[in-house]
């Protein structure tokens, strides 16, 4: 392949990517059409102003220009949609980042940015956790004194955890190998979904290890702990790395779109962690489950002795998967899938960004972004409502009642496993 | 080979000549991917289809005035095109409008008589067909006055500017400044649009403007008549003021053109084509005469997009696709194509009349006379790439766009078509 656009020389690393982006910035305002957050709140006045136009004031060493980044969610909405090709949602991470380093941290962030912390805690006493989170007087102290809004979408803890099914399970032994990232929402939330993940992957021939893994940083960084996230996501990277570094054709899958994006570029764009070889190794190699099951499908590797499956769902695209520049491979997948009559959605984001509408202050905004989603959800008939993010999932479902789940869920009915 | 996936065709760019041809190739059953690095031109255009306008004077009829003007312009696409194609593609273009995601929404026109419409700063514009929001401001029609109505809210949308200009032009005009209030400093348009769709809040601003009218005036509003459901925005507002109401094209970001974005990517998706969006196309696989695959940055490594068949509609020098660098050399930046239309070494670039015609300003991607890239026999170029226009003095960007995104997709179906034959 020959490249094709020109490099700009001279700056190094996250500089060239964000600063160096920023002078193609023409002010023709796309981004500020998509942006959602700006669209329902006077808080955030847009990508533009915040990003690329706040930038310019924005001096190494000197306190932060404005605080309204921080209404940001980092959907990445902007990035995706800039004809030139402005780093806008990575220029306000940075910038997020260094209000709360300037400002401190609450101690509201440094706890619901810690899914294994969580995850550990919850899972042995999970009725309990399950009644805590679920009882409204509970939730209003909490809101009251840490800040989690009394309504937010918390996830139930499964309390089983699906590395403990892993172990247990015994796979075809044969065939080719392929590396499971499950993240922490699989993990402790709902382990199901990695294991029809499993099933799936071991249904098309591959035989599927899962290391031992942990966070991968990302809700650390949505908040502004960068430091915090470089730990945890380097850490996740060393444990994956060994898994795939002597064999070039074994590749990591995982299903939290969010997580495998931290890993694929994230870290590098946002984190500005460069030259680490494991981090390297492992971002080359990190497929979304969908976009690999299409390119298996492209190739004629993937089986399609799918049963019908008669029901009629809806189908958001969570901004974290848009981010991934694939386009939506869920959609090309159920369409192999007799019976099944799928409505996508043609919202921008259902609102939760990770944890951003977990926060009191922030609530309501998060509900404003999505009213478009659940509104379209409502108008199209369909029953359940497919979609890649587990926090968007349980946006989703809190908002509108219907049940949601992955779009590996429908192939996993359609194989009949 | 890991990390590639094949289509029938690929389209480089997401403006209106792209989307059209990705569109029409996924309705024809081809299995098309339209790559794009962002959003394209569509949200900063007035959101009219422009066919011709000015060839250099005001055109009245563009359908009768094609031919001459391509005679004229030999290099010009329209000399390639031809009219039939040009006719074809609007047709096609008013039936997706009617089947799109717009309830009642629909453009009107045809290739008989350009409508004349006041732009924001009240300069008259010619243009083909014009969504039915903006049918009422054609100076050509009627004898009542203009009231061009804005708001503080909206900052750069001028009613007294465009009133005054109206009717240097003689066209009778005035301005009335309305309050909307807003919870922040200033509202764009979309933000507008978006309260102009809430029925309830209609209802109070005509009963505030009402009493601000007078007898035998229509009503000139920024183009601001609604995001989701401009149809029935207007036909509410011209019911409750009992007179006829259009909408002015403003500055980006312009609402008929997020409509006219929506209906060709509602177009494409409906047909099964998909549309891949932060796609920017980062290298190419080319052997002597073809291109076979594009290749996008997905994250911590590339996407390769094999096709038969490839559009390039990534636009000119406004979108970035084709830079002239600080060393004075000119690129089309997405597959390295040869251009035309450069100035030699020695003449100048630019001369020094902003507003007159640029020595830069017809430089596209090198075609043949089927706009097939030149030396590259699988590369079809559209829109804003090709040579030989100048499109925002000729009044012709959208019908170049429609007209050579149509001609694209016809000209694979059909090679693709012959190639399926010889093999049966």
């Amino acid at each position: 392949m020959t490249a094709g656009g020109n490099v700009s020389a001279g700056m190094t690393g996250i500089d060239e990517l964000l600063r160096g982006s920023l002078d193609h910035c023409v002010k023709c305002t796309i981004c500020e059409t998509q942006c959602p957050v700006s669209n329902v709140t006077p808080l955030f006045p847009g990508p533009k102003y915040a990003g690329p136009q706040a930038e310019r004031y924005r001096v190494g060493g000197e306190p932060s220009v404005e605080w309204s980044v921080d209404y940001c969610s980092g959907c990445g909405i902007c990035s995706m949609s800039c004809p030139q090709g402005v780093k806008i949602a990575e220029i306000n991470a940075q910038a997020r980042h260094k209000l709360k380093r300037e400002h401190g941290i609450p101690l509201r962030d440094r706890l619901i940015t810690r899914p294994t912390w969580l995850g550990r805690a919850g899972t042995p006493v999970a009725p309990l956790a399950n009644f805590t989170l679920g009882f409204k007087p509970l939730r209003v102290l909490g809101e009251k004194t840490l800040g989690v809004h009394r309504n937010g979408p918390a996830p139930k803890f499964a309390g089983r955890r699906f590395s403990r099914w892993a172990r247990g399970h015994s796979g075809p032994g044969t065939g080719r190998r392929i590396v499971y990232f499950h993240g922490c929402g699989t993990e402790y939330y709902e382990p199901w979904e990695g294991q029809k993940i499993v099933e799936i992957l071991e249904h098309n021939g591959f035989r599927v290890e899962v290391p031992k893994q942990d966070c991968c940083g990302l809700p650390l960084q949505s908040s502004g702990l960068f430091d915090d996230a470089r730990k945890v996501v380097l850490r996740l990277a060393r444990a994956l790395a060994p898994h795939v570094r002597d064999d070039p054709d074994t590749i990591i899958v995982g299903n939290a779109t969010s997580c495998t994006l931290m890993l694929k570029r994230e870290a590098r764009e946002i984190l500005g962690i460069e030259g680490d070889p494991d981090l390297k190794l492992v971002s080359e190699r990190t497929y979304d489950i969908c976009e690999l099951l299409l390119e298996l499908h492209d190739r004629g590797e993937l089986k399609t002795d799918f049963r019908p499956v008669d029901e009629h769902i809806a189908y958001h695209a969570p901004c974290q998967q848009q981010g991934h520049y694939i386009g939506k491979p869920a959609l090309e997948l159920f369409a192999l899938i007799p019976g099944l009559e799928v409505s996508e959605m043609n919202a921008r984001c259902c609102g939760i960004a990770g944890t951003y509408g977990l926060k009191a202050e922030k609530y309501d905004i998060a509900m404003a972004v999505g009213a478009d989603l659940f509104a379209q959800v409502e108008a199209s008939g369909a029953g359940e409502v497919a979609c890649d993010s587990e926090t968007c999932r349980w946006q989703i479902t809190h908002a509108t009642g219907h049940k949601s789940a992955h779009p590996i869920d429908y192939l996993h009915r359609a194989y009949g496993l | 080979m890991r990390g590639e996936l094949h289509y029938d065709a690929v389209v480089i760019g997401a403006g209106t000549a792209g989307l059209v041809a990705g569109a029409r190739l996924a309705e024809a059953g081809a299995r098309v991917c339209v790559l794009a690095k962002g959003v394209g031109s569509t949200h900063l255009a007035p959101g009219t289809i422009d066919v011709l306008g000015h060839a250099p004077e005001r055109v009245s009829s563009p359908g009768g005035a094609l031919e001459e003007f391509a005679a004229a312009h030999p290099d010009h696409p329209y000399a390639a095109l031809g009219a039939e194609i040009v006719n074809d593609s609007l047709q096609w273009f008013l039936e997706r409008v009617a089947d799109g995601p717009l309830a009642g929404y629909r453009y009107v026109g045809s290739l008989e008589r350009n409508h004349v419409l006041p732009t924001a700063i009240g300069a008259l514009r010619p243009s083909a067909l014009v969504p039915e929001t903006m049918a009422a401001g054609d100076a050509q029609s009627g004898s009542d006055r203009v009231c061009v109505v804005g708001s503080r809210s909206l900052r750069d949308f001028h009613p007294a500017l465009c009133a005054a200009n109206l009717s240097h032009a003689g066209i009778a005009a005035r301005a009335v400044d309305i309050e909307i209030e807003v919870d922040r400093a200033d509202e764009n348009a979309l933000g507008l649009a978006r309260r102009f769709d809430d029925p309830d809040w209609r209802k109070g601003f005509a009963a505030r403007l009402a009493l601000k009218l007078q007898a035998d005036e229509r009503v000139g509003l920024p183009a601001v008549l609604g995001a989701r459901d401009p149809h029935g925005v207007l036909a509410d507002l011209e019911r409750r003021l009992g007179r006829r109401v259009f909408e002015i094209p403003t500055l980006p970001p312009s609402v008929p053109g997020m409509r006219l974005f929506e209906i060709l990517r509602s177009a494409l998706r409906r047909a099964g084509g998909r549309l891949v969006l932060g796609a920017e196309v980062v290298g190419h696989d080319r052997s002597s005469s073809r291109v076979n695959a594009v290749a996008t940055h997905a994250g911590g490594r590339d996407v390769h997009y094999a096709a038969p068949w490839f559009v390039l509609a990534a636009g000119g020098f406004a979108s970035g696709a084709i830079e002239l660098d600080s060393s004075w050399a000119t690129h089309e930046r997405v597959l390295g194509l040869p251009l035309r239309g450069v100035p030699d070494q020695t003449e100048p670039r630019f001369v020094a009349e902003y507003l007159a015609e640029q020595p830069m300003s017809r430089v596209g991607v090198a075609v043949d006379a089927e706009l097939r890239a030149e030396g590259v026999e699988n590369v079809l170029v559209a829109g804003a790439a090709l040579p030989g226009a100048v499109s925002w003095r000729e009044g012709s960007g959208e019908g170049i766009a429609l007209a050579s995104g149509s001609h694209a997709a016809n000209l694979v179906l059909a090679q693709a078509g012959a190639r399926t034959g010889a093999a049966a």
